[in-house]
C-alpha cells in the first residue's frame, strides 16, 4: 500500500544556508510519526515546506498521491493537509469561535462546521467556556489546545503538530500528549515534532531523529525509546 | 458666522474627509506593514476621474443628481485601478525587500502619478474648476452646503459598510486574520494575495469618495490636491492607531475639528495673537500629532504591537 504522505530527498534552503539536506520518510494512514531532534535540526523547516510555507529547492513531495511542491500555501490544507505550527500562532484578537471558524475557512458544508466545532469543544471544554473570549487572553496552554483543535477543523487526513508541549507546564504538556493519544485512537494520522522525545516516541508507530538537516536514525517509536544512542542524545541518560 | 457650533460642523465635515482617506493607509498598513504615500495621488486620480466622468462622458447641463453617483463609478474605478496596478507592480514584487525600498517606492510613485497627471491631463498644470454643490442650509445656527450633506452621508455609509464588512463577511475575517498572522493565514486556507489586493481596493474607492466630496466642496482639483490631503489623511491614521480601522475614522475627525478650533480661536489666547488663521491650521495639525505620539505612541485607538514569535 502507497503512504499517505511520502517525502522523498527532500532540501530545503535559506538563502546559501541548506537547513533540510536531503530527507526522506513517509507517514501511512492512521499512523503517528515523529521527527525528533535538537533546536535547529530542521524539524519546523520541514514541516513549513510540506505545508507550502517554504518552497523546497528539490525533492519530491506527495500527499495521497498527489504532487504537492509549486502548490501556494493556501491551497495545500484543501488537500487534507492541516498544519498546527510552532508557538502555536492563534489569532490573538479574534475569538476562540472565530478561530475555529477560520480553521474550516474552506468548508462550504455549515452544519458540519458547527458540529465539528461542537467537537472540539468537547475534546477541549475550556475553549467552549470561553468561546466569546479573544484569543490572546488564553494560556498558552489553552492556546495550544485552540491551534489543534483549529487545525481539526479542515477536517485533516494528515495533522502537523509543531511542538505542540512548548513552554507548557508538566501537568498542561501530559493533557495534550493525552489528547494526542486520543486523536490517534480516533484514527487521526499525526505527523509530530517535538523537542520532548521521550513523550513523542512513547506514542508514536514511527520516529526519525533529525540532526542538522539529516534523518540520522529511524524506527519504531519503541525501538528508538530503547536505542542507547538515543538514550543519551535526547533523553537525558548517561 | 463663526460660532462655535459652526467651527464644530466645519471641523467634523473636514475630519470625515480625512478619514474616508486614512481607511486607505490603515488598512494596508494593518495587512502589510507598508505606508503606502502614494495614496494622497490615489486620491487626486479619483477626482480625476470623477472630473472625466462629468466633463467628457455626461452631457452639458446634466442634473448633479445623476451626475455625482456616476461621478463616484468614474473615480471610484480610475482610484481602484491605480491602487491596485500600484500594489502588483510595484509593491508585490518587493514584498520581501527591506522596508526602506517599498517606502521609497511610495514615494516615487507618488511624485510619478503627480508628473503624469500634469503633464497629459489636458488643463491640469493648474487647478481645474470641478461642478460644486453650493447650496446651502440653515440648521439653527450652523451653514452647510449641499457637498457638505454628501460628504457627510457619504462617509457615515461608507464607513458603516466597511465595519460590517469586516467584522461579518468571510473575507472580512479573513482580513482579520492575515493582518494578524499572514503565514497563519495561509495555513487556513485564506489566498492572502487576494485580501491585500481587497484592501488596496477599498482603499482606493474610499479615497476616490473623499476626491468627489472634495471637488464638490472646494469647486476645483488640482494634481497638487493629494500631497497635503494625504498627509493629513495620513497623520490620522496615525493619530487614532495606525491598522485600526475605528481608528482613522476616530484620528480624522480629531484632526479636523482640531485644527479647525485651532485655527479659530487659538488667536484669542493672550500672547498667541499672531498664531490664528488658516495658515496656521497645518502646524496646530501637526503638532497634534507630535503631542499624541509622545504620550501614546500606539496612537488613541491602536494596541501595543505584541512581539510576533
Amino acid at each position: 500500500m502507497t503512504a499517505l504522505l511520502e517525502v522523498e530527498d527532500l532540501r530545503v534552503s535559506y538563502g546559501k544556508i541548506e537547513a533540510v539536506k536531503g530527507i526522506s520518510f513517509s507517514v501511512e494512514a492512521g499512523q503517528v510519526v515523529t521527527l525528533i531532534g535538537t533546536n535547529g535540526a530542521g524539524k519546523t523547516t520541514t514541516l513549513r515546506t510540506l505545508s507550502g510555507l517554504l518552497k523546497p529547492t528539490s525533492g519530491k513531495i506527495l500527499f495521497d498521491g498527489k504532487p504537492l511542491s509549486g502548490v501556494p500555501a493556501h491551497k495545500i490544507v484543501s488537500f487534507g493537509l492541516a498544519h498546527s505550527p510552532e508557538g502555536r500562532h492563534i489569532f490573538p484578537r479574534l475569538t476562540i469561535f472565530e478561530n475555529l471558524q477560520l480553521g474550516a475557512f474552506l468548508r462550504k458544508d455549515k452544519e458540519g462546521i458547527e458540529k465539528d466545532i461542537q467537537r472540539a469543544y468537547e475534546l477541549f471544554p475550556i475553549l467552549g467556556e470561553r468561546r466569546n473570549q479573544a484569543a490572546g487572553t488564553l494560556s498558552g496552554g489553552e492556546q495550544q489546545m485552540l491551534a489543534m483543535g483549529r487545525a481539526l477543523m479542515s477536517q485533516p487526513k494528515l495533522l502537523m503538530l509543531d511542538e505542540p508541549s512548548m513552554g507548557l507546564s508538566p501537568i498542561m504538556m501530559q493533557k495534550i500528549m493525552a489528547t494526542i493519544v486520543e486523536l490517534k485512537s480516533q484514527g487521526t494520522t499525526i505527523l509530530l515534532v517535538e523537542q520532548n522525545a521521550q513523550a513523542a516516541l512513547s506514542l508514536a508507530d514511527q520516529g526519525h531523529v533529525m540532526e542538522v538537516g539529516n534523518i540520522v536514525l529511524s524506527g519504531t517509536g519503541q525501538d528508538l525509546l530503547h536505542d542507547e544512542s538515543v538514550r543519551k542524545a535526547y533523553l537525558g541518560e548517561d | 458666522m463663526n460660532t462655535l457650533p459652526q467651527q464644530l460642523a466645519n471641523g467634523l465635515l473636514l475630519g470625515s474627509m480625512y478619514g474616508l482617506i486614512a481607511i486607505g493607509y490603515t488598512m494596508v498598513y494593518g495587512i502589510v506593514q507598508l505606508i503606502n504615500f502614494a495614496h494622497g495621488e490615489i486620491f487626486m486620480t479619483g477626482a480625476f476621474g470623477a472630473f472625466t466622468v462629468y466633463f467628457y462622458i455626461l452631457p452639458d447641463g446634466v442634473s448633479m443628481a445623476v451626475a455625482v453617483p456616476l461621478m463616484l463609478v468614474g473615480g471610484g474605478i480610475v482610484a481602484i485601478l491605480i491602487a491596485v496596478g500600484a500594489e502588483r507592480f510595484a509593491y508585490r514584487p518587493l514584498r520581501g525587500a527591506p522596508r526602506l525600498a517599498p517606502l521609497i517606492t511610495a514615494i516615487g510613485l507618488s511624485l510619478a502619478l503627480q508628473e503624469v497627471v500634469r503633464n497629459f491631463y489636458p488643463g491640469a498644470d493648474r487647478a481645474v474648476a470641478f461642478p460644486g454643490l453650493d447650496a446651502t442650509h440653515e440648521i439653527g445656527s450652523v451653514t452647510i452646503k449641499d457637498a457638505d450633506i454628501f460628504l457627510i452621508v457619504a462617509a457615515i455609509i461608507c464607513m458603516s459598510a466597511l465595519a460590517f464588512f469586516v467584522r461579518k463577511s468571510r473575507t472580512g475575517r479573513a482580513m482579520q486574520a492575515t493582518a494578524q498572522d499572514p503565514d497563519t493565514a495561509q495555513l487556513m486556507g485564506i489566498d492572502t494575495n487576494r485580501i491585500i489586493v481587497i484592501a488596496f481596493a477599498i482603499g482606493g474607492f474610499f479615497a476616490a469618495v473623499a476626491a468627489v466630496a472634495y471637488g464638490l466642496k472646494y469647486g476645483n482639483i488640482d494634481y497638487r490636491m493629494g500631497f497635503l490631503m494625504g498627509l493629513k489623511a495620513f497623520t490620522a491614521a496615525v493619530l487614532g492607531g495606525i491598522g485600526n480601522i475605528y481608528g482613522a475614522m476616530l484620528g480624522g475627525l480629531v484632526l479636523g475639528v482640531a485644527e479647525t478650533l485651532a485655527s479659530a480661536y487659538i488667536d484669542g489666547i493672550p500672547g498667541m495673537d499672531k498664531l490664528g488663521g488658516q495658515s496656521w491650521a497645518n502646524v496646530w495639525a501637526f503638532a497634534l500629532l507630535i503631542i499624541v505620539l509622545l504620550v501614546r505612541p500606539q496612537g488613541l485607538l491602536g494596541e501595543r504591537v505584541a512581539d510576533r514569535a
